[in-house]
């Protein structure tokens, strides 16, 4: 049965509406199918605006390997702004992509993709929206599978009410797998309905069906343990993992929006996973192992997404991009490629230790020379061995120094607040940091006018990292700290009006702590919250501390005892069954080197430190050199000169 | 260049639009001149965008070039490289000594369609709209309210049925582009005010020409004094061109 476009009944809202043009569709490179000739179609979901929603690497990737199968297809929908919700309301038009403008509820599966926790409220927003029920046990045969990705879905269990699966890890292969399954099962005529999907997909491996799981409690309310409740479901569910990124050079054929979104590049990740073992850092604990992509897989997909985009600046994604084995030759390669070009390249992520005034040069090449960022994490010596984050002083004042002496004039320097045995006198030690930076900068640049921006989030201890076992800071003790270190920057009026200062405060780091390590008990806060009108909960404008608090305290849920409390060895954790490769021994014996601020090594360069990943998941570190360079590209044709 | 805003695509504004092209210019590997400075920027300069969500066949634009290109692929090649809806419609090559682009546009014709309003209503309310010297209206900037003639600009405004049920009634308007701009928004404001004429949904305008009136009311096609290759002793003269004329089918894109 084709299924029409909503677009008619939405195009008369649509002036009524701020930024009209996020629901329209018709991006550059996007995909509209034949409903009818696909078997089986997904709507793939990031749950914030479109604006913070269309660059999304994950989601990108998804839409076009989903979109070249011919028995699938797939289109994108995103959060839509409260003006616009309250519209669709009234007039009774369901959450739709921005594709086909096709109902959400029509397609086979909403795969919904998790940078962050603080989308949950959102989620529910498109179910209700989209007539999906919002628990998973109320649906039925006519609704979509609602299915988490990204990195919070390796902790789904706050969100499991409203999940029928989650898929740990690398999506590329596993949404083929998943795709393979649904087809199967239809084309089989749907025996056995809803239950016999789930079924199949969970006993597929790599598919977690909250559902067929049992959590059990301690009378303290700490977990028993949890179970599968069928024969066939795994006890465990183990993450996934792509190796060989050359043979998944994907987004191919990048979007590009005509609003103007967070991201206006074309981005190509160099390499997936890390392994410097920032104990605080979730994303680099769970993507293990690192797998490089190859400089000349690299100089392709810029050149292939360059010509189908048009944008005019690069973005070489990783964790810690300048960690690439051959990124000095990438980047001069690239550099001498589009050389009077005006196309610039940038590092998101670069170590004070692995940056270098030439690569920085090289950045800078063709393009503006845009302001600099690093990334301490912690203000002092001590609290950097506790985090991991073994960057000394020393590397930071030299490595600033030598940009403001090339002609940088804007640094800005990133720490966290709250972190594992912080005391007042670490996060002092940031003001004094910032001072040095700036008294150098100025002597190296023979110039006053050097600036530096100290930027501070708030510490939320993450599922599979050493610090899953740690108690969150009091967000009260995160604000006296970051008011007690802007007088100190202050004290020195001189060179604190050289230092910008950002944070945000400590309270909606404690809701993000909630979401992060809570368990299916959780689920009933999320609801409360957003029957309660939460929506948008990443945006201060939108989020609301007492809203979330209120709701918690009107479902029974202790905040502080889900945030604050420190938690045993022992404990059952809510994430112990589904498997990030790292062995709880070691997490645990991370977490005691990091009481006793002691440092480990990274083992890209140095032995295995055994962090269970690479045995347990059958993977290994992929890491050039491959002593290949860019070659200069073809001169470019001419074709648009008269011909005669 | 001519080119167009179409369908759901009007309701790019006109920075999302600036961003598209100059991505369009890189993806067609246009030989762009750019400025000079720190941050050089493609060569392009604008005259007088239609609003966000006002759909147009006729917005215009001049670009400077490197080099000389032929410039019938260079519209096929832009054109393929915009999102449809996005579409170049004429490109010609400046004569030097022409004159601006900008010094050949002083009004505009815009055609609106109003949802549940009889031609018969529009027609009277049109009427009592011209029998006025003036008609504030109230427009939201972002920097507040501010008060606006909504009538002086009008050169022409008719209404005709859009069908033949007679169930919406088009609006045809015909206005000098003076400062404040009056955009079909604040006509329809002001018919609102002079007759309480209240369409049942939202209008949609297409701007159908730009140009300057000559004596007759016509449009002179601002590319006309390029597209003859020499320059016209007499810009005013150079006569619309057929595809200027408005056509009832254009602009009225189905999408979705």
């Amino acid at each position: 049965m084709t299924v029409e476009s909503v677009f008619p009944q939405l195009e008369p809202l649509l002036p009524r509406v701020q930024k009209p043009i996020q629901y329209v569709g018709g991006e550059l490179n996007s995909t509209v199918k034949d409903w009818d000739a696909a078997t089986v179609r997904w709507a793939l979901m990031y749950p914030d605006a479109y604006e913070v929603g269309l660059p999304n690497q994950g989601v990108m990737i998804l839409y076009e390997l989903l979109n070249e199968r011919p028995d699938a297809l797939a289109e994108r929908t995103y959060a839509v702004w409260p003006d616009l919700e309250a519209l669709m309301r009234e007039h009774g038009i369901p959450q739709f992509t921005v594709d086909g403008h096709r109902p959400v509820g029509a397609f086979d599966v909403l795969g919904l993709s998790f940078a962050t926790e603080l989308g949950y409220t959102n989620m529910l927003t498109a179910l209700d929206l989209a007539g999906i029920p919002l628990a998973a046990a109320d649906r039925d045969e006519s609704h979509p599978i609602v299915l988490a990705g990204g990195h919070a879905a390796f902790n789904p269990e706050p969100i499991a009410e409203f999940l029928d699966a989650a898929v740990l890890g690398d999506g590329e292969q596993a949404v083929g797998e998943i795709t393979d399954v649904i087809a199967a099962w239809k084309a089989e005529g749907s025996p056995g309905g809803r239950d016999e999907v789930l079924l199949r997909l969970a006993k597929a491996g790599g598919v977690y069906v909250p559902r067929f799981y049992d959590v059990d409690y301690l009378p303290d309310g700490r977990i028993r343990r949890v179970v599968p409740n069928r024969p066939d479901v795994p006890h465990r569910v183990y993450k996934r993992t792509v190796m060989d990124l050359d043979e998944w050079p994907y987004p191919k054929q990048p979007l590009v929006p005509l609003a103007e979104s967070v991201h206006e590049r074309m981005s190509v990740e160099i390499f997936r996973g890390c392994t410097r073992g920032c104990r605080f850092c979730q994303a680099g604990m769970i993507t293990r192992p690192v797998r490089e992509r190859s400089i000349t897989g690299i100089g392709e997909m810029v050149q292939a997404g360059l010509d189908a985009t048009g944008f005019q600046e690069v973005g070489l994604l990783s964790l810690s991009s300048a960690d690439h084995s051959e990124i000095a030759a990438v980047t001069k390669g690239l550099a001498d490629r589009y050389e009077g070009t005006n196309t610039s390249l940038s590092l998101p992520s670069t170590r004070v230790d692995a940056f270098n005034v030439d690569l920085a040069n090289e950045l800078s090449r063709n393009g503006r020379r845009s302001g600099l960022t690093f990334a301490p994490e912690g203000g002092s010596e001590r609290l950097r061995r506790v985090i991991n984050k073994m960057v000394s002083r020393e590397d930071l004042i030299r490595t600033v120094t030598t940009a403001y002496a090339n002609g940088w004039r804007q640094v800005k320097l990133y720490f966290m607040c709250g972190l594992p045995t912080e005391t007042d006198e670490d996060v002092l030690e940031i003001a004094s940091m910032a001072h040095e930076v700036i008294r150098a900068g100025r002597a190296a640049a023979g110039t006053k006018d050097v600036r530096c921006t100290v930027s501070i989030g708030a510490f939320v201890p993450k599922p599979h990292t050493p610090f899953q076992w740690a108690g969150q800071t009091a967000p009260e003790v995160v604000d006296r700290r970051l008011k007690l270190l802007r007088e100190a920057i202050n004290a020195d009026r001189s060179l604190g009006r050289a230092i910008g200062f950002r944070y945000h405060d400590g309270q909606p780091s404690i809701v993000e702590g909630l979401l992060s390590r809570g368990d299916r008990r959780v689920s009933a806060v999320i609801r409360r919250v957003w029957e309660d009108g939460g929506r948008f909960d990443g945006w201060s404008e939108h989020f609301s501390y007492e809203r979330w608090m209120s709701a918690a305290a009107g479902v029974g849920v202790d905040v502080d005892w889900y945030t604050q409390r420190e938690r045993g060895e022992n404990e059952v954790l809510p994430w112990d069954h589904l498997d990030s490769g790292l062995d709880k021994e070691w997490l645990w014996t991370d977490w005691q080197d990091a009481l006793s601020e002691q440092e480990l090594d990274d083992c890209r360069w140095e032995p295995c430190y055994d962090c269970g990943v690479c045995p347990g998941m059958g993977t290994e570190i992929q890491i050039g050199p491959t002593g290949k360079t860019l070659l200069p590209l073809p001169t470019v044709r001419a074709a648009l000169t008269p011909s005669g | 260049m001519r080119y167009a805003k179409r369908g759901r695509l009007r309701f790019t504004s006109h920075r999302d639009f600036a961003r598209a092209f100059e991505r369009a210019l890189r993806r067609a590997a246009v030989p762009v001149a750019f400025s000079a400075g720190f941050s050089p920027h493609p060569k392009v300069s604008y005259v007088g965008a239609a609003p966000t969500g006002v759909a147009s066949e006729a917005e215009y634009l001049e670009l400077g070039l490197r080099e000389r290109v032929d410039v019938d692929r260079l519209r096929e090649a832009l054109d393929a490289s915009l999102p449809d809806g996005l579409d170049i419609l004429e490109l010609v090559e400046v004569v030097p000594g022409s004159g601006s682009l900008a010094d050949r546009i002083d009004a505009t014709s815009w055609r609106v369609e109003l949802p549940g309003v009889t031609p018969a209503a529009a027609a009277a309310a049109v009427a009592t709209f011209l029998a006025a010297d003036h008609v504030e209206v109230e427009r939201l900037t972002k920097d507040g309210r501010r008060l606006l003639d909504a009538r002086g600009p009008v050169v022409s405004a008719s209404a005709s049925p859009a069908d033949p049920d007679g169930a919406c009634a088009i609006l045809d308007l015909v206005v000098r582009q003076v400062t404040p701009t009056v955009r079909p928004d604040d006509v329809l404001a002001a018919l609102r005010a002079v007759a309480d004429l209240v369409p049942a949904g939202p209008p949609r305008a297409t701007r159908l020409a730009q140009g300057r009136l000559d004596d007759r009311g016509r449009f002179a096609d601002p590319l006309a004094p390029d597209r003859a290759g020499v320059i016209p002793a007499d810009e005013a003269a150079g006569g619309p061109r057929p595809e200027q004329q408005a056509a009832p089918s254009v602009g009225t894109t189905s999408t979705g």
